[in-house]
């Protein structure tokens, strides 16, 4: 591949995300402010529902829950979104030839930003628990961030070329994805799952990326088999989600 | 650039899934469960296009008329390479431009400004060559100081002058026009005229799709009909526009068997 179409993806890939950021920020008054209000307002909710109602044993539960809430967002937004990737670009798709996966990476980047910008606040968390990140954790922190981008984009683009094919598959993501964060330890504690449900953790990629998480914000620190396991989720995904598209992708103008 | 036609057509056949393939629904798949498995055995499809085989030289304005549903869309689509054929080969030779329909790749919330870069680079340029030519569609779209506005303040006509202003500078090889050259007010349908005059004298290729058949006529060097899928003829503009007309007036008076 030529360098100059290199750089044109890498300019179409810039263009939609800097689209997308344009008009939210542009559109709203509080612009900003709305990329930390909507994680902010969930993590208050389940801050009272869950410390101060069900009173769960956890000191820092204020830290505990924005370390893993912010970056289950990033996934679950960009999840949500992904299914209509293709579908609301189809007058695009239908005439113009480019690579339509930038179109979800594009997304997925563009709600990865958003995290970024909300990090600011975990680290306001931080320091209100007089804990000072430490260097390894500013190091890590793009290690995890490209794996969780890796692993959202794999999962997000088998779904954007399926819900072509299959429409409802945009009413099941919303589903699954609420279940799942449910079943993911972000809401509680990894180790308050009863011994013999060991497993759950282990089947599901989203609990070991939200371990790293934890682990680099709480301990400053992530065990390497932990991040071993993010690592290879997000590879298995990425392969699965790139095997679908380039099987399918040559037919996209003919069903959107 | 090497010798030979811009674009070449050889045998081309494309068939689309009707029932199978298509995409499914959930509830049509469980409520009709029988008929929905023995129309996957089936295999329907609808044939747009049937064995069909042409050239379009270097520089040449190639025309191509037909009822509704007789295949020029899919031509299009083929020659721009977002179909592929399920027989035969489409051979094209350099950059290829879609003029897009009214709006196709524009937010209404950005500047006309910052579209102008949007669809630049949507359609195939780099941000850096779309900046050195920004000058210049702002000019010749005529919009003014509006380009600082978002496109939500523009008319309908004044969005497909920007389209049409963005298309025009890409310098494409070959340019494809699907039914887009009535845009803006006279003046503004005069110049782009101009621009396609223009592009002949440059080489570029054009082939564009109208059902104004004065259009064909008076900015094609050749044209093609397509009936039902097959290439009914190739030619002349005038004859195959008198071709054409004949068709439809037997249509009417009978046989009625007009395209979907």
């Amino acid at each position: 591949m030529s360098r100059e179409v290199l750089a044109h993806y890498r300019d179409l890939v810039l263009v939609l995300v800097a689209k997308e950021l344009k008009v939210r920020y542009r559109s709203t008054v509080l612009g900003y402010a709305w990329s930390l209000l909507h994680p902010l307002a969930f993590a208050a909710i389940f801050f009272v529902l869950f410390k101060v109602i069900m009173r769960i044993p956890r000191e820092d539960y204020a830290l505990f829950l924005v370390t893993g809430l912010f970056p289950w967002q990033w996934f679950a937004n960009s999840i949500g979104a992904s299914t209509g990737s293709f579908l609301h670009n189809s007058s695009l798709i239908r005439k113009v030839m480019f690579p339509r996966s930038l179109l979800v990476l594009a997304g997925v980047l563009n709600d990865m930003f958003h995290f970024l910008v909300s990090v600011p606040v975990i680290v306001l968390f931080l320091l209100y628990h007089r804990t000072v990140p430490s260097l390894a954790a500013v190091a890590l922190l793009p290690l995890i961030v490209l794996i969780q981008l890796l692993f959202t984009h794999g999962v997000a683009l088998a779904l954007a070329t399926c819900n072509l094919f299959f429409r409802d598959l945009e009413r099941l993501a919303v589903i699954v994805t609420t279940l799942w964060f449910y079943v993911t330890p972000v809401l509680f504690p990894a180790d308050m799952i009863p011994p013999g449900f060991g497993w759950v953790v282990y089947a599901n990629p989203m609990a070991a990326i939200v371990g790293c998480w934890r682990g680099l914000f709480l301990d400053g620190a992530v065990p390497g088999t932990l991040l071993g396991l993010a690592a290879a989720w997000s590879l298995v995904a990425l392969a699965v989600g790139h095997r679908i598209y380039r099987a399918l992708h040559w037919r996209f103008a003919e069903l959107v | 650039m090497s010798e030979g036609p811009a674009i070449s057509f050889r045998d081309v056949t494309k068939y689309y899934p009707v029932t199978a393939g298509r995409a499914m629904f959930l509830k049509d798949v469980l409520l009709h469960l029988p008929g929905s498995l023995s129309a996957l055995r089936r295999r329907q499809r609808f044939c747009a296009l049937d064995g069909v085989s042409f050239d379009v030289a270097r520089g040449e304005s190639f025309g191509v008329i037909g009822r509704n549903g007789s295949g020029k869309s899919t031509t299009l689509g083929l020659i721009a390479r977002v179909l592929v054929p399920n027989q035969g080969s489409v051979r094209t030779v350099g950059r290829i431009a879609p003029l897009l329909e009214l709006g196709a790749g524009f937010h209404f919330d950005l500047t006309g400004r910052e579209n102008i870069m949007l669809n630049g680079v949507l359609l195939g340029l780099t941000r850096e060559r779309v900046r050195a030519r920004v000058a210049d569609i702002v000019a010749f779209s005529e919009l003014g100081d509006l380009i600082e506005q978002p496109l939500r303040a523009y008319s309908s006509g004044m969005v497909a002058r920007l389209g049409f202003s963005v298309a025009v500078h890409l310098d494409p090889d070959i340019l494809l026009v699907d039914e887009v050259l009535a845009v803006g007010d006279e003046a503004f349908q005069k110049k782009c005229l101009r621009r396609m005059a223009e592009f002949r004298a440059r080489d570029v290729t054009m082939v564009l799709v109208s059902h104004n058949l004065g259009d064909i006529e008076s900015l094609c060097d050749r044209a093609a009909l397509l009936d039902g899928g097959r290439l009914a003829m190739v030619g002349r503009p005038r004859e195959v526009v008198a071709e054409y007309r004949r068709r439809l007036d037997d249509g009417a008076a009978g046989t009625d068997d007009a395209g979907p």
